[in-house]
């Protein structure tokens, strides 16, 4: 194992630690969606480090794009799913 | 080609946690989004540009470059998309002085 990417690994999951506390206190459900578009965003490239770490790059780097797309489509896909669900209920303070 | 690799990536871990940072410690939704659109992405960025200058030419160095440009393209775009349904939904923006008038309620601050 190269030391290199192991320490970058252990930064990036404390890093992860740090944006986890937003998803579960976030005051509203935007946040908590947010703080869980950081974590992928973080294991996405924690998953890259891994890779490099056990020296199989060439097998790693094609879940890490796969990881990438599922993200972004369910980040959006979920952004319109609250965006209209709280229309439904409005006035009925903020979204929780 | 490995120092300029432990740059970038130094570089990456650096913004990466000013992003975390931001997310931690803004005040409201609409700050964190912005945190999140900017310096998580150039830190993102960084980081496999770090992994290609160690790669070298490879194909694989290839499809890092295609993550790099889609962290480029889908990161501000996702954050984007959830700030629109956010102010959509009614979430209300933080003001730094809330004014509040003789009933003591606070008042609506325009968007």
């Amino acid at each position: 194992m190269n030391p290199l990417f192991v320490t970058f690994a252990v930064i990036v999951t404390l890093l992860m630690l740090l944006s986890l506390y937003r998803t579960v206190r976030g005051p509203t459900v935007f946040d908590r969606m947010l703080g869980a578009g950081v974590i992928s965003t973080k294991g996405l490239i924690l998953l890259c480090l891994i890779g490099f770490a056990y020296d199989r790059i060439d097998m790693f780097v094609d879940l890490a794009l796969t990881y990438a797309l599922l993200n972004f489509i369910g980040t959006v896909v979920l952004a319109k799913y609250f965006e209209h669900r709280t229309e439904q209920e409005a006035g009925e303070g903020d979204p929780r | 080609m490995t120092i300029l690799a432990i740059i970038l990536m130094a570089g990456g871990a650096f913004f990466l946690g000013v992003g975390s940072l931001g997310v931690l410690r803004f005040p409201d939704f609409y700050t964190r989004a912005h945190s999140v659109g900017k310096a998580d992405t150039m830190g993102g960025m960084l980081f496999v540009c770090g992994m290609i200058a160690h790669n070298g030419l490879h194909l694989t160095s290839l499809k890092l470059m295609l993550i790099v440009l889609f962290i480029a393209i889908a990161n501000p775009a996702a954050a984007h998309a959830l700030m629109r349904a956010a102010l959509r939904s009614g979430v209300v923006p933080w003001m730094k002085q809330p004014e509040e008038d003789e009933q003591g309620s606070k008042e609506e601050p325009t968007p």
